[in-house]
Formats: C-alpha cells, structure tokens, sequence
C-alpha cells in the first residue's frame, strides 16, 4: 500500500514539475506579452527533438544537450515575437483585438511547426536511454533518471524564482505585468521586455521537451496534448499568476497519477471535468487575481 | 463593423440579398441535372464548408467570441451517421445530430460563456480533445473497437440534404442579422458592460447565439460521414475543422453575410487544390495563409471589395460637387 | 418615501475591503452625490447597486423590490439607467443607433417605431441631434460621455446614476453637464452622480455621501457636509 502511494507521490512531483514549468512558460507569455501562445507545445516537441538528435547522433550527453536547447529555443521566440508579433502589435488598434489574434496567429504557427518538425523527424515514435537503472525505497523501484528529471525541475524553478525576483529584468518584467503603461514611462523598453517574455517562455517549454524525452518516447504530434494541459493549468491557476501556475502545475501532476493508476486514457477527461467543476466555483481560477 | 439596424422600410437593396441567395439556391438544386457526379462530391464539400463559415459567424462575427468548438459538433455529427445511419434515413439522422448539438452546446455555453474572452476560445478548444478521449474511452471499454463504419448514402441524397441545410442556415443568418437578437450580439461585441446595463440579457444572448451557430455544423457533420466510410474518434474529432471556419471568416470578412460565404468558397477550393497538387505542404500553407491573413486582411476580402468601392463612391461624390 | 434604499452593504476584493457596511437611500427626485478620494468605492457602490457586479452582504431595495443579487440587464428594466467612469459606447455604431439600443432592450415589449420617436426626442434632449449619423470614435470625449447619458436615458430610467460625467471637460462643458443633469431631475428621474468636480457636485447636489475606505463617513446637505471636520480632513482640505 504505502509502495503504491510513494510511486504516486512520485510521479504526481515529477510529472507536476514539468507541467509546472511548461505553465509558467506561457504564463510569461500571456502573463506580459499577453499572447496565449497555443504553439507552446510544439516548443515542448522542438526541444525533445534537438535533444534526441544531439544524444543520438551526436553522441552529447542529454545534459549538454539540454543547455544547448536553451539558447536556440530563447532565439526562435525571440526572433517570434521581434518580426511577427511586433508587427500585428503595430496593426491592430485595441488590446482585446491583440489578443485575440495574436492567439490566432499561435495557431497558424503551430500548424507551421508541427508539420516541419514531421518533414524532418517523421512521424514515428523515437527515443533513447539514459540512465535507465534503478535502485529501491523499501519495496518501491525507482527509475534514476526520474529522479534526475525531479532534481533538473527543481533547479530551475528556483533559478527562474531568482531571475525574476532578484535581477533587474526580472523586475522590470514583473512590473511590466502589472502595468505596462506606467513601466514603459518608467523607462521600461516594453518591446523587448516583451520579447524577451515571450524567448523565455520558449526556454522552459524547450526544457520542459528535453526533460521529457530522457524519460518518455517522443512524436512529433506530442505537442498538442502538453499546449491543452498548460492550459487548464494556467486557467487552473488563474491566467497570468506564475504561483498559480506553480501550483496548478503540481495539482495537475498529482491528479493525473492517480487518474493514471485507474485508466490511462481518462486523465485528459479527468482534467477538463476538473477544470469545468473550479471555473464553475471560481471564474478566476485558484489564485487569480 | 456592418450595424444593420432596421428602420421598417423594405427597399431594393433589402429585398436584393435574400432574393439573390434564393435564385443561386434554385440554380444550385438543378446542378446534378447538369454536372458529372465527381463534381457533385465536390460541390458537396464545398457547401458544407458555407454551411460550417456562415454557423460560425452567426456567433463569432459580431460578438468576438472566438470559438473552436466547430471540429466537436462536426464530429458528434459523424457520429450520429455513424451510430444511426443503418436505421434512419439521413435527413432524420441530420435532425437528431443537429437538435443533439444545440442541446450539448447550450449546455457548453451555459458553462463558460460566463467567461469572457480568450476563456472560451481555451474551453471551446479543449472541448473537441475532451469529446475525442472521452469517445475513444467509451469505444473501447463498451464496444471493444476503435472505429466504425458509416453506412454510404447516395450522394445525390447528401447534395440535396445539405443544400436545404444551407437554405436554412442561411435564412437563419439573415433574420438575426435584421432582429433585435442580432443586434444584441453585435452590442455584446461592441461592449459587454454597456449591453448588459441598457436591458440585454447577454448571458441569455450568448448561449442562445452559441447554440444556433453549432446545430447545422452537427448536420452537415452527420451528411458528410457518408463520404467516409470509417471513422474513429481521431478523425472525426480533427482540430483542423475547428479552425477551418475562423479562417474562412477572416479571409473573407466576418461582419457581413457574403463574407463568409466568399471566404468559404475560395478556401475550399484552395484547400482542394493544395490536398491534390501538394499534399505534404499543406499544413504549412495553411499555417502560413493564417497569419497573412490576420496580419493583412483585418476585414476580410469584403472589407478590401467595400473599401475599394466606398473610395470610387467617395470619388464620384468629388467629382459631382 | 426612499426610491432606493441599501443596508449593510459590503464587497471585498481579496483582503481589501471595497464597501463595508454602508447604509444609505435616495429620496425620490434628488440629485445625490457620491464624492470621496480616489480608491473610496464609489464605482464599486455603483457596480453593487447596477448589478455589474455581486455583493457580498447587505440588501439594495430599488421602490420596493429588492434588487441586490439580481443581474444587469433585470436592474436596468427595472428602472435604474448607468454610465460608466470611463465612456462605455457601441464605438462601432453611429450616435443614433447607440441611443436607439439603449430605447429597443431598456424596457420590455418597446416596438421599434416608438424606439425610434424615443430617440429623436432623447437626442434633442441632451443636445446631440446635430452629430446623430457621427461613428462614437469620431465625436470629442465630452459627447461621448452625454452619449453614454442618452443611451442611459433611452431606457426610460427612473434612477440615473452618473460616473464622473464631467471629468476631463473644460468649463463650458462642464456647465453645460450641469445644465443637463437639472434638466434631467426636472423631468422626474432622480439621479446620484459620483463626481470631482466640486464646484458641481456643491451647487447642484440635493444632498451628498461622502466615502472613504469603503466607509461612508458623511452623509448631509452641501453645506452640511463641507463643515464637517472629517469630510475636511479627509477630502475637502487635500
């Protein structure tokens, strides 16, 4: 009993911790260039398959891998957003006619993405072992490269906590997000503050693929599933709080474990009831503002 | 935005739209006469994508309320052919899908369009992932398949039943556009507060407005089954259809009847060429056809055809002073 | 016999509290005003008392009825007309046919042609018959706020309640707002007005409620409230 509650536990952390980062990526996207960025996931599959191509073919290990993912996922949204967004910014007259097209516009990207990522990577199923033995809690196995995932998971939330808590653009983001008139009269250049928003919130969905493909099978057709879950987690957590997201994130991780154990194919289900009965309860979400 | 506000007098131009769409309705019923039974397939796909663009601007165009949603009613329809087609003749089983999708979108509606904005669009999108699991679930764990086999109608049938779909829906379209429930919509897009505070019932507005847009797409989706023969729930629950009708109603406009209609025809067709001639690159074209159009046609081939008409207008009016 | 009448009413966002526990009544053809520093609660009163918003306790009676609980659409057909602190307007609709709203969904059962003579008549009141085929986004501000006052009108009111109608005009207009709202109470529609312009809210103001955190901590005639040593602390003197 208690073996089957510490692998629940387990899984409910490591899959949480990686919702959990995908959501605060489009948090940062929506969050303060208020683009509910729909090709977030394919970001996720970008960075899956930079990293399976790195280990695979040539021969870095997924580590390395990862870091390299960084700057060339940062580079994609922040090109994105410099050329494409600035210019629908620059056309269209109100804030909710921005959004509603820049979400669009998401869309076609993501149409865009996906079937390139498919011209260049097929469409079947790939992956690769790192770190597959395991050791034993009591009764309980333990994957290593799980836990590995965890341990990568925690380390950047808690860089991503001092990046925007502690540097200086870290808080003219946050201020940005509060207001944006009031930070770009501040001297603020909301533009790039923008962009730069949106590269990150490409960074950690590219993570959050590099971490899944160390310990899952990848297809270029993963993204959609993980755009729905970060979602209804940022929707879960109210849209735009990064400790909603966190939170919701991890709610998420746990639900689905337990969803998990039960069938398999329910816990998309479960997830949209569960997100149907909290905005019936709370239109704003867990911790919106 | 086109406000069409009725003063109570009938002119020419009043009578021409309506008039004009019944003459093509007419012309269009007499094709099979005419034309190769391969063009009628065809001309049955692209009327159903009308029928699909027209739906989704009844709700969508005048109040901003973006909804993704139009891939579940289409595959609820499929659905129903799939489920019912073997005991019913196809305009029965159009009209039970149809009802059968404007109960579930009333109740969709009922739900989140208590939310605003880009809420619904999330929800409206995750509804169609929702219904292809859900569907998949109960597939396997009640009738032990994946899939089913829709039984073929004849397709003359098919362009007959959809073409009274399209009468209808386009009737429907035309009526709102002239009543006070359009008009409440439009209120609703223009300013929710102010709408809700001079007396419209935008709750009330929203839901109705949502579920009319979404009973001729759960039709259409139980006629076009037929052309299919088997269907499981990836396919009938294709996202691609969800994004079909934004597109169409933004490349051709959304504020005006013809829009749509003009945006759904050119798309189709193009959708066709682009299958046949360069099936590995369509996603990209399409993709890429979004985003010009949203950056570049704010109003749609419509608006570009008013603009450019209003201007020669403009010019007569110069010249005559 | 009060028109409108609220008890305990309250709202709290978060941890802060909006409204706490005000008490007050509108007398029937009273202009009332609602003044207070900024952050005070006045619009959130206003949004409790339209229905734009819930409250969390207290009761509104509007003639009787009660009305808190009830949604905005009911109130407004119930005889309580709004504008909004900054100017909400059908901006993609002509001056006619934003007022023309406002007269077709105001009360039940309006037939179009009598909407119609409604809003001939009510642009002649507020004085915009001249800019009626004008689109909202090219009039000045200042008409966009008596626009927002005709639709309101449109609606056959019986309580009118006006958000800083005249922030933002120069004095002209702003004794041209002054002039408007006289003649609104003088055609029986009572009115409460949340405004800074003081030199307004003083002259023509019945009586006047002073707010402040959420508390209402005055409530007199115009000379009453402006020798009040709290209202002068916490108000008048800034």
């Amino acid at each position: 009993m208690s073996n089957k509650i510490l692998q629940i536990v387990l899984e409910g952390l490591i899959m949480g911790g990686i919702y959990a980062l995908i959501s605060m990526g489009l948090t940062m996207q929506y969050g303060v260039a208020r683009i509910l960025n729909v090709s977030h996931g394919e970001f996720i599959m970008v960075g899956a398959f930079i990293t399976w191509m790195l280990t695979t073919m040539a021969g870095i290990s997924p580590l390395l891998a990862l870091i390299i993912c960084m700057p060339v996922t940062f580079l994609i949204g922040y090109i994105l957003h410099r050329t494409l967004y600035k210019k629908l910014k620059d056309l269209t007259p109100s804030a909710g006619a921005y959004e509603g097209n820049a979400m669009l516009i998401s869309f076609g990207l993501m149409f865009i993405i996906q079937s390139v990522a498919q011209k260049i990577w097929g469409s079947s199923p790939q992956g690769y072992k790192y770190l597959t033995f395991s050791f034993k809690i009591g009764k309980t196995a333990i994957a290593v490269n799980r836990l590995f995932v965890l341990f990568v998971t925690i380390i950047i939330s808690v860089i991503f906590y001092f990046f925007l808590n502690r540097t200086r653009m870290g808080k003219a983001i946050r201020a940005s997000s509060q207001d944006p008139a009031a930070a770009g009269m501040m001297g603020i250049k909301i533009n790039r503050v923008m962009a730069i928003c949106f590269g990150i919130g490409a960074i950690l969905a590219g993570i959050a693929g590099s971490l899944l493909s160390m310990i899952n099978n990848i297809n270029t057709s993963m993204g959609m599933n993980y755009t729905v879950i970060a979602l209804i987690v940022v929707v879960l957590g109210g849209l735009g709080s990064i400790p909603g997201s966190l939170v919701g994130g991890l709610i998420l991780g746990f639900v689905g474990s337990i969803v998990n154990r039960i069938d398999t194919s329910l816990y998309m289900v479960v997830f949209y009831v569960l997100i149907m009965v909290l905005l019936l309860v709370r239109p704003k979400g867990l911790l919106g503002r | 935005m086109n406000t069409n506000i009725s003063r109570g007098r009938l002119n020419a131009k009043k009578i021409a739209p309506p008039g004009l769409s019944l003459l093509a309705l007419i012309l269009l019923s007499l094709l099979p006469i005419f034309v190769t039974d391969y063009t009628i397939i065809k001309i049955n796909s692209i009327i159903s994508f009308v029928i699909i663009a027209v739906s989704w601007s009844i709700f969508s165009g005048p109040t901003g309320y973006i909804s993704l949603s139009t891939a579940a009613f289409y595959g609820l329809g499929m659905y129903a052919s799939a489920i019912l087609g073997n005991h019913l003749p196809l305009p029965l089983v159009m009209v039970i899908s149809g009802i059968a999708s404007f109960i579930i979108a009333l109740i969709i509606g009922v739900i989140t369009l208590r939310l605003r904005g880009v809420y619904f669009t999330i929800f409206t999108f995750g509804l169609v992932e929702l219904l292809r699991n859900l569907i998949l679930w109960l597939e396997i764990k009640f009738s032990g398949t994946r899939g089913r086999f829709v039984p073929s109608v004849d397709f003359q049938q098919v362009f007959y039943c959809i073409l009274g779909t399209l009468a209808i829906i386009l009737l429907i379209s035309y009526l709102i556009k002239r009543s006070r429930f359009g008009l409440a919509l439009i209120g609703i897009g223009e300013s929710e507060d102010a709408a809700a505070h001079i007396g419209i019932n935008t709750t009330l507005v929203k839901v109705l407005g949502f579920s009319i847009s979404s009973f001729a797409v759960g039709a259409v989706g139980a006629a076009m089954a037929t052309r299919t023969n088997y269907i499981d729930p990836g396919i009938a629950f294709n996202m691609l259809m969800s994004f079909m009708p934004v597109l169409m109603a933004i490349f051709g406009g959304m504020s005006t009847i013809p829009g749509p209609i003009i945006g759904a025809a050119v798309f189709a067709y193009l959708e066709e060429l682009l299958i046949t001639k360069v099936p590995e690159y369509f996603m990209i074209i399409f993709g890429a056809i979004m985003i010009i159009a949203i950056l570049f046609l704010p109003n749609g081939l419509t608006g570009i055809a008013g603009k450019l008409f209003k201007r020669r207008k403009g010019a007569g009016k110069n010249a005559n002073t | 016999m009060p028109i409108l009448n609220a008890t305990g009413v309250s709202k709290a966002f978060g941890g802060l509290k909006a409204v706490s526990q005000v008490d007050f009544h509108v007398a029937e053809g009273e202009i009332l005003g609602l003044i207070g520093p900024n952050g005070a609660g006045k619009s959130t009163l206003f949004n409790l008392i339209s229905g734009a918003i819930p409250l969390d306790s207290g009761t509104i009676m509007f003639d009787g009825v009660k009305i808190s609980g009830k949604k905005p659409d009911k109130i407004c057909r119930l005889g309580i007309g709004r504008t909004f602190q900054t100017a909400q307007n059908f901006a993609g609709m002509s001056l006619r046919q934003n007022v023309l709203m406002g007269a077709l969904f105001g009360k039940k059962g309006q037939s179009a042609t009598q909407a119609a003579a409604d809003v001939d008549e009510i642009l002649d009141f507020v004085g915009l018959t001249e800019l009626c085929d004008k689109q909202v986004s090219d009039i000045p501000l200042a008409y966009q706020k008596r626009l927002e006052v005709a639709r309101a009108l449109a609606t056959k009111p019986r309580l009118l309640m006006l958000d800083e109608m005249m922030a933002g005009l120069n004095p002209t207009e702003v004794a041209e707002a002054m002039e408007l709202v006289e003649k609104i109470r003088n055609s029986g529609i009572t009115v409460i007005m949340i405004e800074h312009v003081m030199k307004a809210i003083m002259s023509i103001c019945d009586r006047i409620i002073v707010l402040h955190h959420g508390q209402k901590i005055a409530d007199g005639t115009p000379q009453e409230v402006s020798s009040m040593g709290t209202v002068i602390e916490v108000y008048l003197g800034q």
